[in-house]
C-alpha cells in the first residue's frame, strides 16, 4: 500500500479509507490480525495516536473488533466485508458519474463510453486487489 | 501530571520580550508541532524548558519540577547547533551518552548509526553537517526520556534520511512520554505531528490537534501556516 495523504481532510479520515479498502480487497482477510498500531503507524509514517483514531472509526464501522492486549482483528462476517465493498463501489461509480457530468457527459453516454472502451480492450473489468 | 507546564511564562531580552506570557500544558503521548516564523519565540521556550535560559517572569515546570539537575535525566535535547564535542568518533560519543545519561539505549544508538552509515571511528570534525546532524539526533533519541525537545532536528539531512528520521520518532512513541518538535519544514513533519502550537511574537496563537484544524479549516497545517503568516 502507498500512503498519499491530502491536505484537505483529517488525516484519520484518510487512513480509514485506506485501511477500509484493505480490508475489503482481501490484503487483510477476514478474521486475521492487524499489525500493531505502533507497525501501522510506522508504516504510513503517521502519528500513532492518529492510527488509532482511525482504528477506532473502522470498529466503529463493524469491520475489526479490538481485543484486549492481543490486537485487533479483521471481522469474520464477510457479509459485512461485502456490505462495506458495495457501498465504495456505489461512491466511485457516483463519483465518476457526477465527473463525466462536470465535463457535460449524461450518465448514459457515460456509461456507453465504458462499454466501448470495455470492448476495445477486451479486458475484463473486474474488482481487483491493490497491490 | 503534565510533562510540561508553562504559567505566564516570560523572557525578555533587553526590552523586547521574547516569549509574552505564555501559558501552556504538554500532555503525555502526544508529538508535538511547535511552529512559528523565524523570531518567534521557538528556540527561547525550548531552552527555557532545558534551563539554559531562566525566565524572566512566571515559570516553567517539568513535571512539576523547575529546571534543574533532576529534569535534565528526563528531558532529552536536541540543541539547533551541534553540541559534541568536535574531537570525539562517533564510539567516543555514544560512550559520552551512556556515561552522562542512566536511561540511554546504547543497542538503540548503535543500530541507527549501522542504517544510517555512520561510521564508528569517524571524528566529529570530519564529519558532513548533515552527518553531524544525524549523530546528534541519533543521541538524542536513543535515551528513554519522558520529553524529548528537538530544535530543527531534520533542517539539515536529505529527504530520504528526514523520513527515517520520522519514522523513528515513531517507533520510539511511548504514551507515557512526548516529543516537541521545532521546525519549519511543516509538510515534511505534518503527518507525524497529534499537536500543534503556533507562535507569533511570543505569544501563542493556536494549539489544537492537527485533525481538528483540517476537520475545521479544510487545510493542511502548512497551508494555514501560510495563511496565518503570509508576509
Amino acid at each position: 500500500m502507498s500512503w498519499i495523504f491530502h491536505a484537505d481532510q483529517p488525516i484519520y479520515l484518510q487512513l480509514r479509507r485506506y485501511l477500509t479498502e484493505a480490508i475489503v480487497t482481501g490484503v487483510y482477510a477476514p478474521g486475521q490480525r492487524l499489525p500493531s498500531v505502533r507497525e501501522l503507524a510506522m508504516e504510513a509514517g503517521v502519528n500513532p495516536n492518529t492510527m488509532q483514531r482511525a482504528l477506532t472509526e473502522l470498529e466503529q464501522d463493524g469491520l475489526i473488533s479490538a481485543q484486549a492486549t492481543v490486537g485487533h482483528f479483521v471481522t469474520s462476517e464477510e457479509g459485512q466485508i461485502r456490505m462495506v465493498h458495495r457501498a465504495m463501489a456505489v461512491e466511485k461509480a457516483k463519483e465518476f458519474l457526477r465527473a463525466m457530468q462536470s465535463i457535460g457527459c449524461s450518465p448514459r453516454e457515460a456509461i456507453a463510453l465504458l462499454e466501448k472502451i470495455k470492448e476495445e480492450h477486451h479486458e475484463p473489468i473486474g474488482m481487483q486487489g491493490t497491490d | 501530571m503534565s510533562l510540561l507546564e508553562c504559567r505566564a511564562l516570560t523572557k525578555c531580552f533587553g526590552p523586547v520580550p521574547a516569549l509574552n506570557g505564555i501559558n501552556l500544558t504538554i500532555e503525555p503521548g502526544h508529538i508535538v508541532g511547535l511552529l512559528g516564523p523565524n523570531g518567534s519565540g521557538k528556540t527561547t521556550l525550548i531552552k527555557l524548558a532545558n534551563g539554559l535560559l531562566t525566565p524572566t517572569y512566571g515559570e516553567i515546570l517539568i513535571c512539576g519540577m523547575h529546571p534543574g539537575v533532576q529534569t535534565k535525566a528526563l528531558v532529552s535535547y536536541l540543541p539547533e547547533r551541534i553540541a559534541l564535542p568536535e574531537r570525539m568518533t562517533t564510539g567516543q560519543a555514544v560512550n559520552y551518552y551512556a556515561d552522562f545519561f542512566p536511561d540511554f539505549r546504547r543497542d538503540r544508538a548503535i543500530e541507527m548509526i549501522c542504517n544510517l552509515g555512520i561510521e564508528e571511528k569517524q571524528r566529529i570534525k570530519a564529519m558532513s553537517k548533515g552527518t553531524k546532524e544525524k549523530l546528534q539526533l541519533i543521541l538524542t533519541m536513543s535515551r528513554e526520556a519522558k520529553l524529548y525537545l528537538l530544535d530543527e532536528p531534520i533542517g539539515g539531512v536529505d529527504p530520504a534520511t528526514r523520513d527515517y528520521i520520522l519514522r523513528t520518532i515513531i517507533n520510539n512513541y511511548n504514551p507515557d512520554a512526548s516529543v516537541i518538535i521545532s521546525t519549519h519544514l511543516i509538510s515534511d513533519v505534518e503527518q507525524v505531528l497529534d499537536e500543534v502550537l503556533f507562535l507569533r511574537y511570543g505569544n501563542i496563537m493556536l494549539h489544537d490537534s492537527v485533525d481538528n484544524i483540517r476537520n475545521e479549516k479544510g487545510m493542511s497545517i502548512d497551508a494555514l501556516f501560510r495563511e496565518v503568516f503570509r508576509c
